[in-house]
């Protein structure tokens, strides 16, 4: 008898030890301070990566390891007006802007984009989620379009701005990368997967890839590109509607 | 001679270092198991290979439909079992939430993975510079050859292991170094699992991947050492599990004290008491 009390004392005092323990982790991750100190891993991750790797390629593999279906992830069929429009009539109208601070802004066609210097590339997809598939891309190089456009000597950043609008306040997806990712042989804005023109599930007419980073980074449906000095002033101001949401701009890991 | 008559020694068994590192590795175990278990959440199945066959994984926790509403359900290798309540929906009985390990078990408690990989990614950098603080002491100090275990460790490891089934434990001054079983248990999470975990999640960066591919080939994909990752995490568990047996049934009190002072009371060894002496007569 005794001891069934002390057996139950002691399991009350674990239950609640662990539940103090735990809403305790919950009441820091609401905490801004804390939560500061839990970022300041990501500068370093950033740095020791970028130390440890320089700009060596993504592994590109062969056409044997190309996953049946390329899993879409996030928005896969955007039903505002305007996207629509332009899908009705399988992009024929669709131009990219490409502006903000560069010497000459750009209005392109996809023919416009399908003429610049291009690569096809073999690579695996790795969700924040945790997943992973292998597409073949192939679309322009970031690089050559950065070319056309003559960034200013105080762009830093690559600024994606798309066509899906997310959330209650219909807010458009961004991305942003530094010019670094931007210049990296790898990046593209690609319009064909496995061969054919990018279905609108993975982000026709025209997405992101970065294959050094994860997903989330990879805008689909972009519409502009506009290179900036900061993206403090944008959305949230952390450079992405996911990272304004928590998640870390440098996705490398 | 009764036992009690014996006389109380103590021995300063577990130096400052190894006090601190343990301690910290307490607490950092804890947040990587359970914000490693919010980050699992967000896919809740594990596979082999480069990418993810979603119609093939090894490991699934998911949630059926069923009459009464959602049941959670784990699938293993093909089988699956019922696991309601616990993985795939837990929760309120009558309205359960549909989720693969439950609140009480991942940091922070609701969905969140942002905040889960901001707890696991900070704690792993404590976690890697405290196991390198270590390793550099126990070189230096010779902890690490006391780890190692001796000729006479690998004879006795048939009946030490015989000994920790009947959960004999050594006595006497005996008690105050490690076993053999102790000694390859450690070395084991160490330069095992530990060296395991670490190198599998580094693989799991599409960043690190670019340098990391003789690695990753080893593992056999990225997908690959994520399972690894979480199999190594379940090593740890079984190791904690195992571990704090022992504490228990070996003298709570006075273990937890040694890890905190270093200080350990043992009985003197007496001919015929100390079962390292005796044994072979018994």
């Amino acid at each position: 008898m005794a001891n069934n009390k002390r057996r139950h004392a002691l399991k009350m005092m674990l239950a609640l030890g662990g539940g103090a323990l735990l809403s305790g982790c919950d009441r820091l991750s609401r905490s801004d301070r804390f939560v500061r100190l839990l970022n300041t891993a990501e500068p370093l991750n950033e740095k020791l990566q970028r130390a440890l790797t320089g700009s060596a390629l993504a592994r590109e593999y062969t056409t044997a390891d190309i996953s049946p279906v390329f899993r879409p992830n996030g928005e896969t069929d955007p039903q505002n007006s305007a996207y629509r429009q332009l899908a009705a009539n399988q992009f024929a109208d669709y131009r990219l802007e490409v502006g903000g601070r560069v010497q000459a802004p750009q209005r392109l066609t996809l023919a416009d984009i399908r003429a610049l210097p291009a690569r096809t590339q073999i690579t695996r997809h790795d969700c924040v989620e945790g997943w992973s598939a292998i597409g073949q891309w192939t679309g322009a190089r970031l690089a050559a379009l950065l070319d056309l456009v003559q960034p200013m000597g105080d762009a830093n950043y690559v600024v994606f701005r798309c066509a899906d609008l997310w959330g209650r306040s219909q807010e458009p997806y961004y991305e942003s990368i530094d010019l670094e990712e931007a210049r990296h042989p790898q990046t593209l804005l690609a319009y064909e997967l496995n061969g054919a023109p990018l279905p609108i599930a993975n982000g026709a007419p025209l997405r992101l890839r970065v294959e050094r980073q994860l997903g989330y980074k990879m805008a689909k449906y972009i519409m502009a590109i506009e290179l900036v000095n900061s993206f403090a002033h944008i959305g949230g101001g952390r450079g992405g509607y996911w990272e304004d949401r928590g998640y870390a701009w440098y996705a490398g890991i | 001679m009764a036992k009690d008559s014996l006389p109380h020694l103590s021995s300063y068994r577990h130096r400052l270092p190894v006090r601190i590192a343990h301690w910290i590795n307490v607490v950092c175990l804890f947040i990587m198991l359970l914000s490693g278990l919010q980050i699992f959440n967000a896919h809740a199945a594990l596979y082999w290979g480069s990418a993810s066959d979603f119609d093939a994984p090894w490991l699934y926790i998911g949630a059926a439909r069923t009459e009464d509403g959602p049941a959670g359900r784990t699938e293993l290798l093909g089988r699956q079992f019922d696991t309601a309540g616990f993985l795939g929906t837990s929760g309120d009985a009558d309205n359960p939430e549909m989720r693969a390990f439950p609140a009480w078990l991942t940091i922070p408690g609701p969905r969140w993975l942002a905040m889960g990989r901001q707890w696991h990614f900070f704690f792993a950098w404590i976690l890697v510079i405290n196991a390198l603080l270590y390793l550099t002491w126990s070189a230096a100090s010779g902890h690490l050859r006391e780890l190692w275990p001796n000729r006479a460790d690998w004879r006795g490891i048939g009946r030490s292991l015989w000994d920790h089934l009947l959960l004999r434990h050594p006595t006497g001054e005996a008690a105050t170094r490690y076993n053999v079983l102790q000694k390859l248990a450690y070395l084991g999470v160490i330069f095992g699992l530990g060296t395991l975990i670490v190198l599998t999640g580094l693989c799991m960066s599409p960043r690190m991947d670019t340098v990391l591919e003789p690695l990753l080939q080893l593992f056999g994909g990225r997908q690959s050492a994520r399972s690894l990752h979480f199999i190594a995490a379940m090593g740890f568990v079984l190791f904690v599990a195992i571990h704090l047996f022992e504490v228990i049934v070996t003298g709570p009190w006075n273990n937890l004290r040694s890890m905190i002072t270093g200080r350990y009371d043992y009985r003197a060894d007496v001919p015929g008491n100390s079962r390292e002496n005796s044994h072979g007569e018994q």
